[in-house]
C-alpha cells in the first residue's frame, strides 16, 4: 500500500496575498460570482418594478385562462375557448410533428445526396455537390419564404395539380389519401409493431447461434409469421376495414384524406432540404473516413459493392457520422421555430401570441426555453445511447 | 444509385484503355470512365441529362425568354400578362435601392453604399494571412468607427440619420460584423472560463453556453425585443437594433466559445507547462502561448461558424428589424409588385450566396493549406 501512494509534498501554508494562486483563485471566483449575482438581482428588481407598474402579475396562473386564439392547424382537439395551457400543448405537438418528421426525411434525403456525391458517375456527383453548396449558402429563412411563396402560387383547389390519383397539390397545401384511425386499425398497427420487435430479437439470437457453429439460419419464416400473418389475423379478428379514404374536391375545399397545410408543408420542405445538405456533407466525410484498406479487403474477399457498403463501410462510417448528426438534429428542431415567419403555429409562435395578449413575457419565454431544452436533452440522450451502442467494442 | 468511388485516385481505372493522344480520344475515354462506366451508370446519366435538360429549358423560358426586364413606372400590366410564365425582372431596377438600403434618405444613400464597400474591404484584408497581426485589431476598430460615423452622420456636413431609418444590406453586415467583433472576444473568455480550474467560474460559463445553445435564436431575439425593456430601469430606452445586436453578441459568443474550446483542447500540455516554467502569468500564458496556437487550429470551423452566423442575421425579420431580407419582403408589399416575390427573393438570395460562397471557398482553401502535405 505504502509504495503505491506517491508521496505528496507537504501543503504550503496559506498566505493572505494575491500572489498565492489559491488565494487569487478564491478571490477572483468571489468577485465574478458577486458581479453575476449583483447583475441578476439588479435586472430582477427592475423587472419586478416594471411589472408592478404595468400591473402584470407574475406566475403561471394565466395558463388556466381562456386563450381566445384561433389555431388553424392542429392534430388535437382545440378551440379558441380552450385554455392557454391547451394552446401550449397544441404548440408543442405542432413543433414535434415538424421536428420528428423533418429529422426522418432529412436523414433519408441527406444520406442519399451524400452517397450521390461519392458516386463514380461524374454528373451525379457534380449535381449533388451543387445541391449541397446552394442550399448551405442561403439563409434558411429566405428558403422558407421562397417555398411558401411558391406554395401560394400554386393553382387554386379547383385546378389542383394531381400527380397521382388521390393526391392533390394546390394552394391549400398537399392532400393525401389516409386511413381512418379507429380502434381496429390501431390494434393491427400495434400487432405489427410487436411483431417487428419480436422479430428483431429472434434475428439477433439466430445471428448469435450462427456465430457459434457457422450454420446460417434463415429468418424469413419468422418474418412472415410475425409481420404478415399476425397483423392480418388481428385485423380480421378486430374487424378492421382497410378502406383508404380518398380526398375529394367539394366546393372550394377538399373533404377527407390527410391535409398538410401550405404553411406546414413549406416549413417541412425548407427544413428537410436545408438540413439534408448538411447531413450529406457529414455522410460523405464519414464514408471517406473509412480507411480504404477496408474496401480493398472486402473486395479481395469477393464481396459485392452494395454488400461492402452496407455491412462493412457504413457500420464503421456511422461512428464518425453520429456525433455531428446529433447536432444537425438539434439544429433542425431549433430551426423549426422559424415557423412563426410563415404563420405555422408551433410553440414559439403560440408563446409569442400569448405574450402579446397577456404581457407575460418572462413566463412565455421561460416556457419556450423549457420546451426546447427538454427536446434537446431528449435527442441528445437518444443519440448518445445509439452512439454507445454502435461504438467499436475494443478488447 | 451507381457504385461508390469514394477515393478519387482509384487504382482500378488503370485497367481501362489508356488515354489516346488525340483530344477527341481523351474525351471519349473520360466520358466512358465518368458517365458511361456501366449499365446502371449509363441509365443514371441519361436520366439526369433528360431531367436537367427539361429543367434548363423551363428555367430559360421563365427567366430569360419570357421575362420582362423593364417597365415604365409602376405599370406592371406587362408583367401580369405573363401569368407566371415569365419572370418580371423589372421589379429589381424599380426596387433595388429600397432592398439594398431600406428607408435611408435617398440622396444620402452613398453613405451606406460606402459603408458596405468598407465592410467588404475589411473582410478581404482580414482573410489575408499577411494581415494576421496585432495591427489588424486597430484596423477593425478604425473601420467600424468610420462605418458608424458614415451611417449616423451628424458631422462633416453629413446630416444625422436615426437608427430606425437604417435598412437593407448595411444592417445585415452591421449585425453580423459587430456581432462577431464583440462575440469573438467574449467567446474566447468563455472558452478559457470553461477550462478554468476554478469551479464557480467554470460552472457560470457552462451555464451560459448551454442555455444559449439549447434554445432557438428566435427566442433570444424575442427576449431582446420584448423582455429586455422589462429588465431595464425606468427611463432607459435602448434602440431596437442595439438590443438585437446585444442578443447576437451573446449568441455568437456561446457558439464561438465552443469552437475555441475545441482549439484549446488541441494545444499540447507541454505548451502550458513550458509557459508556466517561464513564469508567465495566466493572461500572458494564454495570450502569448496558448491562444495563438489554439485559434490557428480552428480557423476553418471558425469560418463555418461565421457563415452560419451571417445567415442567421436574417432572423431579425421576425422582430421587425429592416435587414436585407426584411427590406426584400417589404418591397413586395407594394400592390403593384405584389406577385413578383420570387424574383426579389432570387435577387436577395444571390447577394447572400455571394457572401457565403466566398466564405465557404475561403474556409476550404484554408483547410487544404492546413492539411499535411
Amino acid at each position: 500500500m505504502t509504495t503505491s501512494t506517491p508521496k505528496r509534498p507537504p501543503a504550503r501554508p496559506w498566505r493572505l496575498s494575491l500572489s498565492d494562486p489559491r488565494v487569487a483563485g478564491l478571490f477572483w471566483q468571489i468577485v465574478v460570482v458577486a458581479i453575476a449575482v449583483a447583475a441578476v438581482a439588479w435586472l430582477w428588481s427592475n423587472a419586478v418594478h416594471n411589472l408592478s407598474v404595468r400591473r402584470i402579475s407574475t406566475g403561471f396562473a394565466f395558463l388556466g385562462r381562456e386563450a381566445g386564439m384561433p389555431i388553424a392547424d392542429s392534430w388535437i382537439e382545440y378551440s379558441p375557448k380552450n385554455t392557454y395551457l391547451r394552446a401550449f400543448i397544441v404548440g408543442i405537438v405542432n413543433t414535434l410533428r415538424v421536428a420528428v418528421i423533418g429529422i426522418v426525411l432529412a436523414t433519408v434525403l441527406g444520406t442519399a445526396v451524400g452517397i450521390a456525391r461519392l458516386s463514380s458517375n461524374w454528373l451525379l456527383s457534380r449535381l449533388a455537390a451543387v445541391y449541397v453548396e446552394v442550399l448551405r449558402d442561403l439563409p434558411l429563412l429566405l428558403q422558407l419564404l421562397f417555398w411558401y411563396v411558391l406554395m401560394q402560387g400554386l393553382p387554386a383547389a379547383r385546378q389542383a395539380w394531381k400527380p397521382v390519383e388521390g393526391v392533390f397539390l394546390s394552394n391549400r397545401g398537399l392532400v393525401l389519401p389516409s386511413i381512418p384511425l379507429d380502434a381496429a386499425n390501431l390494434w393491427t398497427t400495434l400487432a405489427a409493431v410487436v411483431g417487428l420487435t419480436v422479430l428483431h430479437f429472434i434475428r439477433r439470437r439466430l445471428i448469435a447461434q450462427q456465430m457459434l457453429d457457422g450454420r446460417a439460419r434463415p429468418a424469413w419464416p419468422y418474418a412472415i409469421v410475425l409481420v404478415v400473418v399476425l397483423p392480418a389475423l388481428v385485423s380480421l379478428l378486430s374487424g378492421a376495414s382497410w378502406r383508404i379514404t380518398l380526398p375529394e374536391l367539394r366546393g372550394f375545399n377538399f373533404v377527407g384524406g390527410l391535409t398538410l397545410a401550405p404553411e406546414y408543408f413549406a416549413l417541412l420542405i425548407a427544413l428537410v432540404t436545408y438540413t439534408s445538405a448538411f447531413i450529406a456533407e457529414i455522410v460523405r466525410s464519414g464514408i471517406q473516413a473509412v480507411p480504404r484498406g477496408q474496401w480493398d479487403a472486402a473486395k479481395a474477399l469477393g464481396l459485392k459493392r452494395s454488400f461492402v457498403l452496407q455491412h462493412i463501410v457504413l457500420p464503421q462510417a456511422l461512428r464518425v457520422i453520429i456525433p455531428p448528426m446529433t447536432s444537425q438534429y438539434l439544429n433542425l428542431t431549433k430551426n423549426s421555430s422559424l415557423a412563426v415567419a410563415v404563420g405555422y403555429q408551433d410553440i414559439v409562435s403560440i408563446a409569442n401570441t400569448t405574450l402579446n395578449q397577456t404581457g407575460q413575457a418572462i413566463e412565455a419565454i421561460a416556457l419556450i426555453m423549457m420546451v426546447f431544452l427538454t427536446i434537446s436533452l431528449g435527442i441528445s440522450l437518444f443519440m448518445n445511447w445509439y452512439n454507445a451502442r454502435i461504438a467499436l467494442v475494443e478488447r | 444509385m451507381t457504385s461508390i468511388a469514394h477515393i478519387p485516385e482509384d487504382p482500378l481505372p488503370l485497367s481501362r484503355p489508356r488515354a489516346r493522344r488525340t483530344l477527341g480520344g481523351q474525351i471519349v475515354v473520360w466520358l466512358r470512365a465518368n458517365l458511361f462506366a456501366s449499365i446502371p451508370s449509363t441509365i443514371v446519366t441519361l436520366l439526369l441529362v433528360a431531367l436537367l435538360g427539361k429543367a434548363c429549358v423551363s428555367l430559360w423560358q421563365w427567366g430569360i425568354a419570357n421575362a420582362v426586364w423593364i417597365v415604365a413606372g409602376n405599370d406592371t400590366a406587362a408583367c401580369r400578362a405573363l401569368r407566371g410564365l415569365g419572370a418580371c425582372w423589372a421589379v429589381i431596377p424599380e426596387k433595388y435601392r429600397f432592398i439594398l438600403f431600406g428607408t435611408y434618405p435617398f440622396e444620402e444613400q452613398w453613405r451606406p453604399a460606402l459603408a458596405v464597400l468598407i465592410f467588404i474591404l475589411l473582410f478581404v484584408l482580414s482573410s489575408r494571412r499577411s494581415f494576421w497581426r496585432k495591427e489588424l485589431i486597430l484596423l477593425w476598430a478604425g473601420a467600424l468607427i468610420i462605418i458608424g460615423l458614415l451611417m449616423w452622420g451628424g458631422i462633416f456636413g453629413m446630416s444625422y440619420v436615426t437608427q430606425d431609418r437604417w435598412g437593407g444590406l448595411p444592417v445585415t453586415l452591421i449585425l453580423a460584423t459587430f456581432g462577431l467583433a464583440f462575440g469573438f472576444p467574449l467567446g474566447i473568455l468563455v472558452a478559457l472560463g470553461r477550462r478554468s480550474k476554478l469551479p464557480a467560474i467554470r460552472s457560470l460559463c457552462v451555464l451560459y453556453v448551454e442555455l444559449i445553445r439549447g434554445v432557438p435564436l428566435i427566442s433570444l431575439l424575442f427576449m431582446a425585443s420584448v423582455m429586455f425593456p422589462l429588465f431595464m430601469p425606468d427611463g432607459v430606452n435602448i434602440d431596437k437594433l442595439l438590443r438585437a445586436q446585444i442578443a447576437f453578441v451573446l449568441y455568437a459568443g456561446a457558439y464561438l466559445a465552443e469552437v475555441v474550446r475545441g482549439g484549446l483542447q488541441a494545444v499540447p500540455r507541454g505548451q502550458y507547462e513550458a509557459a508556466d516554467a517561464l513564469g508567465l502569468s495566466y493572461w500572458q500564458k494564454n495570450a502569448l502561448i496558448v491562444l495563438p496556437q489554439a485559434i490557428r487550429h480552428v480557423i476553418p470551423p471558425l469560418v463555418n461558424t461565421f457563415i452560419a452566423f451571417f445567415k442567421d442575421t436574417s432572423l431579425v425579420l421576425i422582430i421587425g428589424i429592416f435587414d436585407l431580407l426584411t427590406t426584400a419582403k417589404t418591397a413586395i408589399i407594394d400592390p403593384a409588385w405584389q406577385s413578383f416575390s420570387v424574383e426579389v427573393y432570387v435577387f436577395v438570395g444571390l447577394i447572400y450566396f455571394a457572401f457565403c460562397f466566398a466564405m465557404s471557398r475561403y474556409s476550404r482553401s484554408l483547410e487544404s493549406q492546413a492539411a499535411p502535405r
